[in-house]
């Protein structure tokens, strides 16, 4: 009898907590949340899928592009580039010594497209209306976006240096963009005289590529050094340090003569007089430092002071230095809702306004914007950075950096990265120039396939 | 009785509830981790590097691919830049790391190999290297790595570094391949790596070159 008692209470026990799990369970998942699905079907079956619309396709857009892509096939995404092909700022100053040919930096956005099933427009975005959530093109045409991602580089602040405009680049080149600007550089470079001077002016930070114009001047006395041995190189610079300073030194030392009598290289900071403050196209000239002292030179190229590139300007993307302000977990600008800034044009400190910064910080925001969109928690960011630098012939250095999010800022991770050794041996040198080529093959293998 | 029995059932359906809800907050996991990332711009989409140097880390056994980082980070291997690099990471990264990289299917691009050394190479392979190095260096035999099919300007530094003594050698290895060197020069270490950068697809569309010269390994006067 009491079995029997038991027994009942048992199954009827049983079926109330089969019972209130099973209630539980389905009231959870169709009333509260539905995680089985990692897609949220939108309440209106007329509703259109996710669009993700980027401005950009160089370092940053082409990799945030393929990364959202990559992650959720059923968000649509429309890739808004001006050029059908991409001239790599990056390795383009081995084109100034003859080291590479600039059509090894040109690249073509159909496999990447084709692959991943970007729609690419090649068009340029004139602006961004954040209401009504469209971007518009010089076409005339209009693109609807859920989540915009502006990756659009830089642009040059004009008339900070009295007669530089940009009316002068074909005689006085800023090679600051890759493509034509590099081949009139270089062409510039070669038709001058055995004895001539190249000067290259540096703009105060921040700037594209911290390593640059110092890489830029290496290159340039690598090839002096064979060609044109009489002559010189002088770098202007509105700086007083610059990224691996005493690695370039060691290298203008051992291969190009820096600081004896027939150095190819000089560097002029402002403590001596650095800063230009006047160029005349007309007679080659360049005036610069408090005594306004007068160069004259066979080839001038000014890089120009720099801003996000137009498209953030005037959408109101950036503050009033020029730069975008952004959520760095999420790359979110903090300006305007749904849009995302990366690259160059973003506020990244303490990362560097390089190429490998842009393709990191696309990850992490192509992990933003699809968790966001999915409303899924966003994953732990991690950020990295990789810069080499060719200064010669089996010379190449390096600096590296990996971040983390801390207290809602990009943090430095203390104890690791660093530029390469003052010590390392000349093995070590060679081989670096052969990882720089490695990175450039691997990170354009992955920004174009 | 039957009160204890509504108690534990409105704990178990709590319970289940709150583990539904803490797997349905479950985080956003990217195809490619994050902390991966930066690994892609030398190491290539899938750790499958086109070259030229910088080596394929697909498809490592992620034992081995953990151990590589820890001697990385603690300095134990000489490197150019990984040892700076590996400093950013923690044990956990590593494991990330090495359990997505494992899962990976490598690529091997063709390469520029000279038939001559690749044939010399295949007999001193069978001679002095197959016994770790088995399956003619397809397989990782606790952490000796995949070296068949390696960039062999890669190839080339690593030995170099065992050669030079720049880089721990275990004593089975220094052992043999004195022996080889006395016997048959130091070509043979070229001869090898010919051999292993042969091992490679020939059904890769991709055109890649190898623009780098492979030096040879001399030993340093």
């Amino acid at each position: 009898m009491s079995d029997d008692i038991t027994r009942r209470k048992f199954l009827m026990a049983t079926g109330i907590v089969g019972f209130c799990g099973l209630t539980g369970f389905t009231g959870y998942h169709v009333f509260l949340k539905n995680p089985l699905r990692p897609y949220k079907k939108p309440k209106d079956p007329k509703a259109e899928k996710a669009k993700v619309v980027v401005i950009g396709g160089g370092a940053g857009g082409a990799i945030a592009a393929k990364y959202i892509r990559m992650a959720a096939p059923e968000i649509e995404v429309t890739l808004i580039e001006q050029n059908k092909e991409y001239y790599t700022c990056f390795m383009s100053n081995e084109v100034l010594s003859g080291e590479r040919t600039i059509d090894s930096l040109k690249f073509s956005y159909e496999k990447l497209s084709s692959q991943y099933g970007i729609n690419m427009v090649y068009d340029r975005a004139l602006g961004i209306d954040p209401e009504a959530k469209t971007v518009t093109l010089q076409g005339g045409d209009k693109v609807n976006y859920d989540r915009l991602i502006v990756s659009p580089g830089i642009d040059f602040k004009w008339g900070t240096i009295e007669g530089h405009d940009e009316n002068v680049i074909e005689k006085i080149p800023h090679a600051w963009k890759a493509g034509p600007q590099t081949v009139t550089l270089r062409q510039q470079i070669e038709a001058m005289k055995d004895g001539g001077t190249v000067i290259i002016s540096v703009p105060p930070k921040p700037f594209r590529c911290p390593p640059g114009p110092y890489e830029r001047a290496s290159q340039i006395a690598h090839y002096l050094k064979q060609h044109k041995p009489k002559s010189k190189v002088l770098i202007f610079d509105g700086n007083q340090a610059f990224s691996k300073k005493p690695l370039f030194f060691q290298g203008w030392e051992q291969l190009y003569g820096f600081e004896t009598d027939h150095s190819l290289i000089e560097w002029i900071p402002p403590e001596d007089g650095g800063k230009i403050i006047q160029v005349n196209p007309n007679d080659m000239s360049i005036i610069a430092g408090e005594f306004e002292d007068e160069y004259k030179a066979d080839v001038i190229n000014i890089i120009p002071p720099q801003t996000a590139g137009k498209i953030a300007i005037v959408s109101g993307l950036a503050n009033d230095k020029g730069w975008c302000p952004i959520n760095p977990e999420t790359f979110e600008s903090t300006l305007q809702k749904d849009i995302h800034v990366i690259g160059d044009a973003c506020i990244g400190k303490p990362m560097p306004k390089s190429a490998h910064s842009a393709n990191s910080q696309a990850k992490v925001c192509a992990a933003a914007v699809v968790s966001g969109l999915q409303e899924q928690e966003m994953p732990t960011p991690y950020y990295g950075n990789t810069c080499y630098s060719v200064v010669g012939e089996d010379f190449g250095i390096s600096v590296t950096a990996i971040y983390q999010l801390v207290d809602n800022k990009i943090q430095l991770v203390e104890g690791a990265g660093g530029p390469s050794p003052l010590n390392a041996s000349a093995e070590v040198r060679k081989r670096e120039v052969i990882y720089a080529e490695s990175w450039f093959k691997n990170i354009t293998h992955e920004m174009f396939n | 009785m039957i009160k204890k029995i509504i108690k534990y059932a409105i704990l178990l359906m709590s319970t289940l509830i709150v583990s539904m809800m803490t797997y349905a907050n479950e985080a956003y996991n990217p195809p490619l981790p994050l902390v991966a990332g930066d690994c892609i711009t030398c190491h290539g989409t899938g750790g499958s590097s086109v070259g030229p140097a910088t080596p394929i880390i697909a498809s490592f056994d992620s034992e081995t691919f953990i151990g590589i980082m820890e001697k990385y980070k603690n300095d134990e291997r000489p490197s150019s830049i990984m040892g700076r690099i590996a400093k950013g990471y923690t044990e956990k990264d590593f494991i990330v790391m090495a359990d997505y990289f494992a899962k990976q299917a490598a690529v091997r691009y063709p390469q520029k190999v000279e038939a001559e050394k690749v044939k010399k190479g295949k007999k001193l392979h069978q001679k002095y290297c197959e016994r770790c190095h088995e399956n003619e260096g397809n397989t990782d035999n606790d952490g000796t790595a995949i070296i068949a099919g390696q960039w062999m300007p890669y190839l080339q530094f690593t030995l170099a570094d065992f050669y030079h003594g720049e880089r721990d050698i275990p004593k089975k290895m220094k052992r043999r391949m004195v022996k080889m060197v006395k016997k048959h020069g130091e070509e043979s270490l070229d001869d090898l790596i010919h051999f292993y950068g042969s091992q490679t697809q020939s059904d890769v569309e991709i055109e890649v070159e190898v623009e780098v010269e492979v030096e040879p390994v001399k030993k340093v006067e």
